[in-house]
């Protein structure tokens, strides 16, 4: 049964698209990992769920639920985490934890959250005075105070050291297992990997992909040989001189677009003895989530000049 | 409900356990009460002997515009810039919610003020003359206006500037508003604008209803009811949440 449907969903600023005939549906009690370079409409998208936003055109449902026309109805069952703030600066973990366990009929009692989310040591610490990852995690506490059927995370380890993160890739893991349907938006992508049951990857309002990690890395993901070299590599000449298809993946390293097997790497080592090329850390490998977002977005990195080149050295 | 009374109980501790709020909404005016009761230097209105008939009506006044105007225009705004609004809107408590709990702190914070005021203009010498009914009707009339202020300053400014916006404001209507001196005291142009303003309206028929007796001028009633009316409308036209 899906939790969430959004079926041909536009939203535009002015003459800007942000969100353009985007269509999904979210299977309850999975974890969707939203991905996408800054702009592609991630956050409109969310915003019309959570009824923030107005859409121009297109239908969505929550639970069965229209986020613009049922609000209200709607705050009983979601539950929200901003990518920042959200909470008065003076108010203490225990106290704003106490305050949103007010406002639902069956919360979770504070002290369960304030122990799930590592934060009994500062419960009298007022927001302000909360690392940033203390921040996140509260607000994430406050996300799930009211066992909500939806739960939208926005960034929720964005500025959190590893530790947080682990304590925050639990949570998300347990609020899937125990039903919840989970829509987080990151930039952070081995989290992605590691927590998503469906990705969508947006890209200038339109949808990119839609489904799940293995067959994404089915159809993008093919092994490939990587390896570094100590000085720049002439990869137009490696391909006249053993048809190896290579590209820079970033500063001396390199990946050949081919399945590895026992030839290539042969012609591949000979081609650099030959030309008393040092290399190293070669491998074959599978793409890992990033490679396979940026070559999707179209936001592969461009090889940078090194440090100390001159403007006229990096132009010739 | 139950959103709502959680919410009202966490304004209300809110607004009276900040420092800064209280200074505003009971000590500035309290202590204006005190200070020009005992020291003789400001003009009295022709035909009034005891100071504290004028001054207490007139820093009520003040005390309300500081609750619904500065005090709870800044925290609304310092929440709205904080995305504690944002947020809000997305719980069981919704928009209206939130509305009705701050509303409710104003009036507990107001009742707390009044309480405090009258006990201390009664120990300064103060006599009850005039119509309590019309200054309850008055205080819920410029509890509204003022608030509205707030809001409408609260929905649309940055929390920066409305922290010195608001507090310019107050200083302006206290000039102008005819609380602890006349308002025939200042050049008559300044007269023709505070005949406009919510400030004076609210003093004057406070100062009939508690100091002197007698019916306020009708156009004050006029005045202030425009004000109820027409700020928070404004206030619900241009808020934004976020």
């Amino acid at each position: 049964m899906a939790a969430i449907e959004v079926d041909r969903l536009t939203m535009s600023y002015g003459k800007v698209k942000a969100v353009d005939e985007l269509s999904f549906s979210v299977a309850a009690g999975s974890i969707l990992v939203m991905l996408g370079p800054n702009g592609a409409g991630k956050s409109s998208t969310i915003e019309a769920l959570e009824g923030y936003r107005r859409p121009q055109s297109g239908k969505l449902t929550v639970v069965g639920l229209d986020p613009v026309r049922q609000q209200r109805e709607l705050g009983h069952v979601i539950g929200v985490m901003l990518q920042q703030g959200g909470v008065n600066p003076r108010m203490t973990p225990d106290a704003a934890l106490k305050l949103y366990s007010g406002y639902y009929q069956t919360p979770r009692d504070p002290e369960e959250i304030l122990e799930a989310v590592e934060l009994q040591h500062v419960r009298s610490t007022s927001f302000r005075r909360l690392s940033g990852g203390e921040r996140q995690r509260l607000s994430l506490g406050l996300a799930i105070i009211g066992r909500p059927q939806v739960a939208f995370l926005d960034e929720p380890t964005a500025g959190v050291d590893p530790a947080g993160r682990q304590v925050i890739g639990a949570l998300i893991s347990n609020l899937a297992n125990d039903g919840t349907t989970v829509v987080l938006t990151t930039h952070e992508l081995f989290e992605a990997e590691r927590l998503a049951d469906q990705i969508i990857i947006l890209s200038k309002g339109k949808k990119l992909y839609d489904g799940t990690l293995n067959d994404l890395k089915a159809a993008h993901g093919k092994a490939q040989i990587t390896f570094s070299t100590k000085e720049p590599l002439d990869l137009e000449e490696l391909h006249r001189s053993t048809g190896l298809n290579g590209t820079e993946t970033g500063r001396q390293s390199y990946a050949i677009m081919e399945e590895p097997d026992a030839q290539r790497f042969a012609s591949l080592t000979s081609y650099l003895a030959a030309n008393a090329i040092e290399y190293f850390d070669l491998s074959d490998s599978a793409r890992s989530l990033e490679e396979i977002y940026l070559e999707l977005t179209g936001s592969t990195p461009q090889p940078s000049p090194s440090i100390g080149t001159t403007e006229k050295e990096s132009s010739l | 409900m139950k959103a709502y009374l959680a919410q009202a109980r966490s304004e209300i501790r809110m607004s009276l356990t900040q420092g800064e709020s209280l200074l505003v909404t009971v000590g500035i005016p309290v202590l204006l009460l005190l200070g020009f009761t005992a020291v003789k230097v400001l003009p009295l209105p022709h035909g009034v002997t005891q100071r504290v008939q004028f001054l207490l009506p007139g820093t009520l006044a003040l005390a309300v515009m500081a609750t619904g105007m500065v005090a709870q225009g800044i925290a609304t705004g310092v929440d709205r810039t904080y995305g504690v609004l944002k947020r809000l809107g997305a719980t069981p408590l919704g928009k209206s919610g939130l509305l009705a709990a701050k509303i409710t702190a104003i009036v507990v914070v107001e009742i707390v003020q009044v309480v405090i005021m009258l006990l201390v203009g009664l120990a300064l010498g103060w006599s009850p003359t005039g119509n309590i009914f019309l200054f309850v009707i008055a205080l819920l009339l410029a509890t509204v206006a003022f608030s509205g202020v707030g809001m409408l300053l609260a929905g649309t400014l940055k929390s920066e500037v409305l922290i010195g916006l608001a507090n310019g404001i107050y200083l302006v209507l206290l000039f102008l508003g005819g609380m602890i001196f006349p308002v025939t005291s200042l050049p008559s142009f300044l007269q023709s604008v505070a005949k406009a303003l919510p400030a004076l309206a609210s003093s004057q028929i406070f100062f009939h209803s508690l100091g002197i007796g007698g019916s306020a001028p009708g156009y004050e009633w006029v005045v202030l009811a425009v004000w109820a009316i027409g700020a928070p409308a404004l206030a619900i036209r241009y808020f934004k949440w976020q």
